[in-house]
């Protein structure tokens, strides 16, 4: 390969990669601050690219002057910052004193909701932006050609580090996002106001996202999905970096541009996956990407975020739970196909969620990629009943296998990480599932998937398999559940409380995370296989980002703090959704919203509100007992 | 607009029980494409109910449902339409691996399912199944069009862009197959296959510039196409080479290219406003009429849909199955896009596509000389579709 073509290659990646920093920045930044896993971020990327072939095309009627351009990219990024701070105010600040996981299902209601929005705003068809006057041309670099555009944009990432290291080491705000990031406990402690530090933080977060898209628009058009094509690369580029740490980021986004720009040259297939396999490399090796530090909280004996006392049945439960079960039983007679039906993914996604729960409230380890398992077992229940020929039964036993073995697998260096290193090294491996069985055609059938996984001819019908699929389920929750009464649940619980000290007891805390991690996979892929039969397919949505993710929603809806809340989030959040899709094309923004006013209504889940209720009733008793 | 779908259509004229159909698409996440298409079947559905409805005075009616984009939501979908609301049969879906999962499904539970967007060759080929038809030409007929276009040229170093999903693979897999035929002694010597949706342009252009081909074969669509087409223009990628491009040329794909429109590239698409048919005029002006909006391909498709099944249904005079499958397959239906026969031997209809250049006229891009290419001369050998599809 000549030279020349090597340095334009380079370039393009170097404009890639600067395009990249400056919406990762923001994300960053957020993050650093408030300890917001903010989905949201790729949204105000959307924001900012719909805002700016609005008003830019609009400036450009008066003169097309480069300058009349950027001051409408700026403009465009100002308005996008001004909706962080309404999210910031309207939303997020509400809901601080709960736990930090419970902001991530808030931010992605705003997902749903600002999805659509811009279609309903914008419409659904595509819209080009204008290119930037005077850098429409190509400049000839050697033999080729290059976008002057481009070139522009590869100056644009240096400068906006430049400015953000200006203004965190010359500003007093930069200075105290700088400390908020190091420990915000602190800061607040010594008199910071807190609210509008964080105000400030989510404008200029969002404004970067802005800024990101709205430079965008020579190059792309506004489509209603480029929120979620950029959402899960700038999370990468942040966790490569290190979180909080802005030079990291802008390292982070040159290496996977140049990355990217010459391995589409050897493995043309190669963008579906490469950003995952880069960042589980990195944090295989460095457990906080390449410039982040230790979270400050690592050290500390802080308030944990998940199931603090299991509380065994009292009588009130075991009536409730007997009533359920007694429900469940009854359900065919009354119900009709389809409500049965729903009932059964209902239970499925049930068992899923528990066992999501089991590592993210009762072991601290929250995945990001629990959908993986879930997927995993589906496939290999799916693969040995058309391509074997197995019958259902036997292959229902292969699914929690197959969750359990890719769990064992991904889990023995999952459970070296912590917080949300942990947690995005669960989505690369997820994602690094999913492009296998994305590719790999030949067996796994690639994204058209697999048909005709139907069960047995005796479980066949809506009746038998619900039957089936309800007595799998509920074994499964009941036996996790007993799994987080016995010592082993426990000794989890104290892993996740504090490493250390769980250390100095003589606990292996590396082995018993291993296990439990092994053990919910395993869970998943029961689940998985269940859902497989009872669609007649497999395909890579099930190992999905967005299944994932949908998963967290259901443990976060139904009360990480509590043992059977997940079992309530399944049901709540399958039926909001059941419940709109028929009505509205706009059902997202139902959903969203739903999600919004749960979260605030409810602000430990629906879980945490039914302990709520009972601890008050228990506590009138008492107080009446005491007056008697 | 949900409050329509919601209420169905109210029938003028028809009289007697609603014959119900289910049609279940992409309406939230592929919204460009599947709203055009459903004021189409509104449309359609109304004319015929204006004009006495189906099976002797019923009324026609659809009950329109969101598929959720995935797989497990669109078979979820397809139960409540056929269980709860009580459909003859069901119809719709936009991707192939939705519609691949729902045709299995009906195929599991025996009712009737009209395949109309999904592209993909496997759902007529390896994995057809008795209760499944498809309307649009699949991806093999598309692609077979752009290569007898491309017959008697002389471009011998081809490029291939696609998007890394079954569309795109499957797609480049005709193609290498194909170009031998009309172009002998053409070889590919680049491929691309970014992400959907994710197309890294600069790299891609890039990457197929180093190559140095005569010629690239493209069938990047939507976003991707648009920030492919501008890359490319602005590095010259395009500037004295043949591109052949797949599906470039419907107004869903033009109207975003605006003004950036490629000048001749050959391409597959719908120059509505030039086709003359008088059935297809009509069908243009009542449209404009309804919606206030220019038809898009979609829009086609969904009226000459909704035309088959009323064929169908007055055909059949039954909503029982296997009397419907029955009656469609070998089903020929003159639509306002010339007459349509649903092959009996793969379930394949030969509802054909406009091959032409593209051409930019104003502010947004149409085509020119073109010429429509009837599905019929499209389709798979009848040998091949013995040698794949079960049962034929």
């Amino acid at each position: 390969m000549e030279p020349s073509f090597l340095l334009v290659q380079s370039l393009s990646g170097l404009a890639s990669a600067s395009s990249l920093f400056v919406i990762a920045s923001g994300l960053t930044l957020v993050f650093g601050v408030t300890r917001i896993v903010n989905f949201a971020h790729g949204s105000f990327y959307m924001l900012g690219a719909y805002v700016a072939v609005t008003i830019v095309p609009w400036l450009l009627e008066f003169d097309r002057s480069p300058w009349l351009f950027f001051l409408g990219v700026l403009a465009s990024a100002a308005v996008v910052g001004l909706l962080g701070v309404a999210m910031e105010i309207l939303l997020l600040r509400r809901i601080y004193r709960v736990p930090e996981l419970f902001q991530l299902l808030a931010t992605f209601g705003v997902v749903l909701i600002v999805q659509d929005a811009v279609l309903w705003i914008w419409g659904p068809v595509d819209i080009p932006g204008p290119r930037a006057p005077g850098l429409r041309h190509g400049v000839y670099i050697f033999d080729q050609r290059f976008p002057a555009y481009e070139l522009f944009l590869i100056v644009v990432g240096p400068v906006v580090l430049g400015l953000l290291w200006l203004l965190m080491h010359r500003t007093r705000f930069g200075v105290l996002i700088r400390a908020a990031t190091r420990d915000r406990e602190m800061v607040g402690a010594l008199g910071v106001n807190q609210a509008l530090l964080f105000t400030g933080t989510l404008f200029l977060g969002a404004f970067l996202a802005g800024l990101g898209g709205a430079l965008q628009i020579p190059r792309v058009s506004a489509s209603a999905h480029m929120d979620l094509s950029i959402i899960t690369e700038v999370f990468v580029v942040t966790v490569v970096g290190g979180m909080g740490s802005i030079t990291g980021a802008f390292l982070a986004a040159v290496l996977i541009g140049q990355l990217q720009a010459f391995g589409v040259l050897i493995f043309p297939k190669i963008t579906l996956v490469l950003v995952f396999l880069l960042m589980a490399a990195v944090l295989v090796v460095k457990p906080w990407g390449l410039l982040g530090r230790p979270e400050p909280a690592a050290g500390r004996a802080a308030l944990p975020e998940g199931i603090l006392h299991p509380r065994h049945f009292g009588r009130l439960e075991m009536a409730l739970g007997a009533a359920a079960l007694a429900a469940l039983i009854a359900l065919p007679v009354f119900a009709d196909a389809y409500m049965l039906k729903v009932a059964t993914e209902v239970l499925v996604f049930a068992l899923a969620a528990f066992s999501l729960n089991f590592l993210v409230g009762n072991g601290g380890i929250v995945s990001f990629g629990h959908a993986a398992y879930f997927g995993l077992g589906a496939y290999a229940a799916g693969l040995l009943v058309t391509r074997i020929g197995l019958p259902m039964e036997p292959a229902l036993l292969a699914a929690p296998m197959a969750g359990g073995l890719f769990a064992a697998l991904f889990g023995f260096f999952v459970v070296r990480l912590s917080g949300i290193y942990l947690a995005m090294l669960t989505l690369a491996f997820a994602q690094i599932a999913y492009a296998v069985c994305f590719q790999w055609v030949e067996v796994t059938g690639g994204d058209n998937g697999v048909v005709g996984v139907w069960p047995s001819a005796w479980a066949a019908s809506r009746q038998a398999y619900y039957y089936l699929v309800a007595v799998l389920s509920v074994a499964g929750i009941l036996a996790l559940r007993h799994v987080i009464y016995a010592p082993f649940g426990a000794t989890l619980r104290a892993c996740r409380d504090s490493e250390a000290r769980a250390d100095a007891v003589g606990v292996n805390v590396r082995k018993h995370r291993w296990l439990g991690f092994s053990l919910a996979g395993s869970a998943a892929g029961l689940s998985g296989g269940l859902y497989a039969f009872s669609k007649g397919s497999i395909d890579p949505t099930l190992l999905s980002i967005p299944m994932s993710v949908d998963f967290l929603a259901m443990i976060l809806l139904g009360g990480i703090q509590t043992v059977m809340g997940p079992v309530l989030g399944a049901a709540a959040f399958h039926s909001i959704k059941d419940l709109f899709m028929p009505l509205t094309d706009h059902w997202r923004f139902f959903l969203g919203a739903s999600i919004i006013a749960l979260v605030l209504l409810f602000p430990r889940g629906l879980g945490g509100a039914f302990a709520m209720l009972r601890s008050r009733a228990g506590q009138r008793r008492l107080a009446a007992v005491t007056a008697a | 607009m949900a409050a329509a779908a919601l209420a169905g259509l109210a029938p003028a004229r028809a009289q007697g029980a609603p014959v119900k159909v289910g049609e279940l698409n992409s309406y939230s996440r592929m919204a460009a494409f599947s709203v055009p298409y459903r004021h189409g079947m509104q449309l359609a559905a109304d004319t015929i109910n204006r004009a006495g409805g189906v099976m002797g005075g019923r009324p026609l009616e659809f009950v329109f449902r969101d598929d959720g984009s995935t797989p497990g939501d669109a078979v979820r979908v397809a139960e409540e339409l056929l269980t709860r609301e009580g459909c003859a049969f069901i119809a719709g879906t936009f991707l192939s691996n939705v519609g691949l999962a729902v045709a299995d499904l009906a195929n599991q539970r025996k009712k009737l399912f009209l395949a109309t967007e999904p592209l993909t060759d496997a759902i007529t080929m390896a994995q057809g199944n008795r209760y499944t038809f498809r309307i649009r030409p699949s991806t093999y007929m598309q692609t077979r069009m752009l290569v007898e276009a491309a017959r008697g040229k002389t471009q011998k170093r081809w490029a291939i862009v696609a998007p890394n999903y079954e569309y795109g693979q499957s797609a480049a897999a005709n193609f290498k197959k194909l170009i031998g035929s009309a172009i002998p002694g053409a070889e590919i010597v680049a491929e691309q296959y970014p992400a959907l949706g994710r197309v890294d342009a600069g790299a891609t252009v890039g990457a197929l510039a180093q190559a140095r081909p005569d010629a690239i074969f493209n069938v990047l669509f939507g976003p991707d196409l648009t920030a492919f087409v501008r890359e490319g223009n602005t590095r010259g990628l395009f500037e004295r080479r043949l591109v052949l491009s797949l599906l470039t040329g419907e107004p869903e794909y033009m109207i975003p290219l605006g003004d950036e429109c490629p000048d001749g590239w050959i391409v597959t698409g719908y120059p509505w406003e030039q086709v003359e048919w008088p059935a297809h005029k009509a069908f243009v002006e009542a449209y404009r009429a309804r919606v206030n909006d220019t038809p898009r391909l979609g829009s086609l498709l969904g009226y000459v849909t909704v035309q088959i099944v009323a064929n169908l249904l007055n055909k059949a005079g039954t909503l029982e199955t296997e009397k419907l499958v029955d009656t469609l397959a070998g089903l020929t239906t003159d639509t306002v896009s010339g007459s349509v026969t649903m092959r009996a031997l793969d379930h394949q209809g030969t509802l054909g596509a406009w091959v032409g250049e593209t051409v930019l006229r104003g502010r947004t891009g149409t085509m020119r000389n073109w010429r429509y290419a009837d599905g019929a001369n499209y389709m798979f050998p009848e040998a091949e579709v013995r040698a794949v599809r079960p049962g034929a």
